[in-house]
């Protein structure tokens, strides 16, 4: 395992002091955790399951068990496709497989510049607008195939402003 | 407990409020087959997930068949467990099952002893109406136990015992849905992880998931080596229990037919490893003494309590999880190391052999026997102290591959001079033994008399957690005594805050003692079978002429002739260790 740093350590050491160090408490921890890291990498968990005084194997359960954690660091932009019934018999496969093609990567992949990860995830609850593809807080409604290649430039240009 | 009637399978039955519907029926003599379910009665060991719908029965009024496991009875139930209804669901799961189960049964470690297999046989399932995807996982390997999910069922008794009854930790549930797979955390093997090898993941384990890595080969290869002695040690609970994997009644002592066994197959000295626990007394009880005056004295320096190092789980608990507490535990090794040590030097020198051409094998009934000797400390430029360790099962096997009817041999003896032993070195076996046996020599050396009743009630039994205050004729000596690591850990975690009280405390990691070690012949949930052969054990040290570990005549000769007193500098060189820091 390499070592986190002094920062890295002493915010994972306050958030779980914000909880109480209660282990009720994991998954608010893991979600802070990753909400300032980007991902939860095994020597966070450690420290994690260290502080709140549970075993590795019990943060790494949840970590794995829930989709929306990840070990592997993520994008600047998590394109997520649904998979809910609507938006997948609506057609939303065929969204997926132009996103894999254009980006190069599979589901749960990020490309290698760190700008995209792809994801899939069931239903966001816009079932009227399907098929879905939401990035961030935004969500496309009605997408199709051809208008993949005008989303993954529009955020291209926003990873470069951001640089 | 107020009585309910209820029918099952229409007839009326008066059952115990508070039961199951499966204990219930079970009560009344009806056996409902289940898989993930388990109980060990009386020491709080249950696992009742209610995962694997195998135990459901039709209860009227109730649209959905329940999980009988852990559904209540209720006053007027009306249970039916073998409607056609049930029949149907229960075939449909186990089909269900099966098909994501590899159909390796001939040549399985677990075949003849796995619950699921006869369960499968129970319920007629003859064919598989259901093909699919099969869990491709990669199995693990570690130096005691060999892990393989792709058999595993999901019935989480593993998971159960490590975190809930030992408090390890190591084994939980990864990813989801058909992903799930029990594993150490951060897909580690075992070995990388806060694992002990205790083994009673194994012992709970229904299917072939989880065994012991099988050793038996080496020891075969070994015997039909020309320029090698090969000799046995054959620890105290592996009598009380080897004759149950022949048709015996469990509790049947097969001490002396099991030593005919050993020179059957070919082992040119079969000694016990109970010698070696009357020398581990004379060792482990001269330091508790010396710890004892020290402490009396107002020495600040001197610990207290000592705690008992027999058990290699149980080391590798401590330094995994209370690294902060290396000086407890006393320096004395297990008595299976403390026997390749002086045999690999003293018998040895008797045979005029070199340490290098003389096998030492070992019978254990435990896993983290074979962890343990493969430990470094316990290693001469490479050559080990003790060459291979088998578990009982092992044997079991062994013993039946060499064509050897266990029950037609005759009783014989166990070589000289490392197969003497007392009534106190068999003890071992069983959860309060070694602090019963220590209690008998240090208290004749204590005080200078000889104790009036050798049988020490108060430290016997079952419960988790026991404490007995013993007289050493003035000093009123507290003895705590744990068996099952969670129980370990809770006298652990008193000593350090400070609370403890107690000047000794034995530990065991396993559920009643070595009796019921990751090794034993598989108890499938029976309790009974542990008490049996806790009552061997006792029965085996009652019909001891001596019983005490300072009066066994090859003890004193090892300490005349060879180590001098105990705790010397030689005994301290061969009989003793350090432990190390584990946390990571």
């Amino acid at each position: 395992m390499t070592a986190l740093s002094e920062n890295t350590r002493h915010f994972l050491i306050e958030v779980c002091k914000k909880y109480h160090n209660d282990e009720h408490e994991l998954i608010n921890v893991l979600h802070e955790a990753q909400d300032a890291l980007g991902y939860l990498p095994v020597e966070v968990q450690h420290l994690i399951a260290g502080e709140l005084n549970i075993p590795d194997a019990r943060v790494y359960g949840v970590v794995t068990f829930y989709s929306f954690f990840t070990m592997v660091p993520k994008g600047k932009f998590d394109i997520s496709i649904c998979m809910g019934t609507a938006c997948y018999v609506k057609g939303n496969e065929l969204i997926l497989d132009e996103f894999k093609r254009r980006l190069n990567i599979k589901v749960g992949g990020t490309t290698p510049d760190g700008v995209f990860t792809l994801t899939t995830l069931r239903c966001v609850g816009a079932c009227s607008l399907a098929p879905v593809v939401s990035i961030g807080n935004k969500v496309f409604g009605n997408v199709t195939p051809l208008q993949v290649k005008k989303i993954i430039d529009e955020y291209m240009e926003k990873a470069e402003e951001l640089h | 407990m107020k009585d309910l009637t209820i029918t099952i399978d229409h007839a009326t039955h008066k059952v115990k409020k508070g039961l199951t519907v499966l204990e219930a029926a079970q009560s009344v003599g009806i056996h409902i087959p289940s898989l993930c379910y388990m109980k060990l009665h009386d020491i709080d060991i249950e696992n009742k997930p209610g995962g694997c719908r195998i135990c459901v029965v039709e209860v009227k009024g109730r649209k959905n068949l329940v999980p009988s496991c852990c559904t209540e009875v209720e006053e007027g139930m009306e249970i039916q467990t073998h409607s056609m209804r049930v029949i149907n669901a229960r075939r449909t799961v186990m089909e269900l099952i099966l098909s994501n189960h590899p159909a390796e049964c001939l040549t399985c470690a677990k075949a003849g002893d796995c619950e699921l297999q006869v369960t499968a046989d129970r319920l007629g399932i003859r064919e598989l109406h259901y093909e699919g995807e099969k869990t491709q996982v990669r199995r693990g390997n570690s130096p005691a136990i060999s892990r393989d999910p792709n058999k595993c069922i999901l019935c989480r008794r593993c998971e159960m015992m490590c975190n809930d009854v030992q408090t390890v930790g190591c084994l939980g549930a990864v990813n989801r849905g058909f992903h799930s797979v029990v594993a150490p955390a951060f897909g580690k093997d075992l070995i990388d992880s806060v694992c002990t090898f205790c083994g009673q993941c194994v012992a709970v384990c229904p299917t072939g998931a989880l065994t012991e890595i099988d050793e038996s080969a080496k020891v075969v290869r070994a015997l039909n080596d020309p320029s090698k002695t090969v000799i046995v040690q054959t620890a105290p609970a592996v009598r009380a229990a080897l004759g149950e994997e022949f048709g015996n009644e469990p509790g049947t002592l097969v001490t002396g037919k099991m030593v005919a066994a050993l020179k059957r197959l070919g082992f040119h000295y079969v000694f016990d490893t109970d010698f070696a626990a009357d020398l581990t007394i004379m060792e482990e009880g001269t330091e508790l003494l010396r710890r004892l005056k020290g402490y009396l004295a107002g020495d600040k320096s001197v610990k207290l309590p000592i705690l008992t190092s027999c058990c290699p789980a149980w080391v590798n608990f401590f330094e995994h999880q209370f690294p902060d507490m290396l000086d407890i535990p006393s320096t004395a090794r297990s008595p299976q190391q403390m026997f390749g040590a002086i045999a690999k030097t003293y018998f040895a020198d008797l045979l005029k052999i070199d340490r290098k051409n003389l096998v030492v094998v070992s019978i254990m009934p435990c896993l983290a026997k074979k962890y343990e000797r493969a430990r470094p400390e316990f290693q001469q430029n490479g050559n080990p102290d003790v060459d291979v360790v088998l578990s009982t099962r092992e044997l079991a096997r062994l013993i039946k591959l060499c064509n050897i009817d266990l029950n037609s041999l005759p009783n014989e003896e166990f070589d000289q001079p490392l197969g003497e032993s007392t009534g106190a070195g068999v003890l071992f076996g069983t959860t309060g033994g070694v602090i019963e046996a220590a209690v008998r020599t240090a208290y004749e050396v204590h005080t200078g008399k000889e104790l009036p009743k050798l049988d020490f009630e108060e430290l016997r039994g079952m419960d988790g957690l026991r404490e007995a205050t013993i007289d050493f004729d003035g000093l009123a000596l507290k003895i705590g005594i744990a068996h099952g690591l969670g129980n370990a850990r809770r006298l652990l975690e008193d000593i350090r805050s400070g609370k403890s009280q107690f000047h000794a405390i034995e530990i065991m990691s396993c559920p009643g003692g070595c009796i019921g070690g990751g090794g034993q012949p598989y108890h499938h949930g029976h309790v009974e079978i542990l008490k049996k052969r806790q009552q061997a054990i006792y029965s085996e040290d009652s019909s001891k002429t001596v019983r005490k570990s300072h009066e066994n005549p090859y003890i004193q000769a090892l300490y005349n002739n060879f180590l001098g007193s105990p705790m010397s500098n030689l005994a301290h060189l061969l009989l003793h260790t350090h432990y190390f820091d584990k946390k990571y």
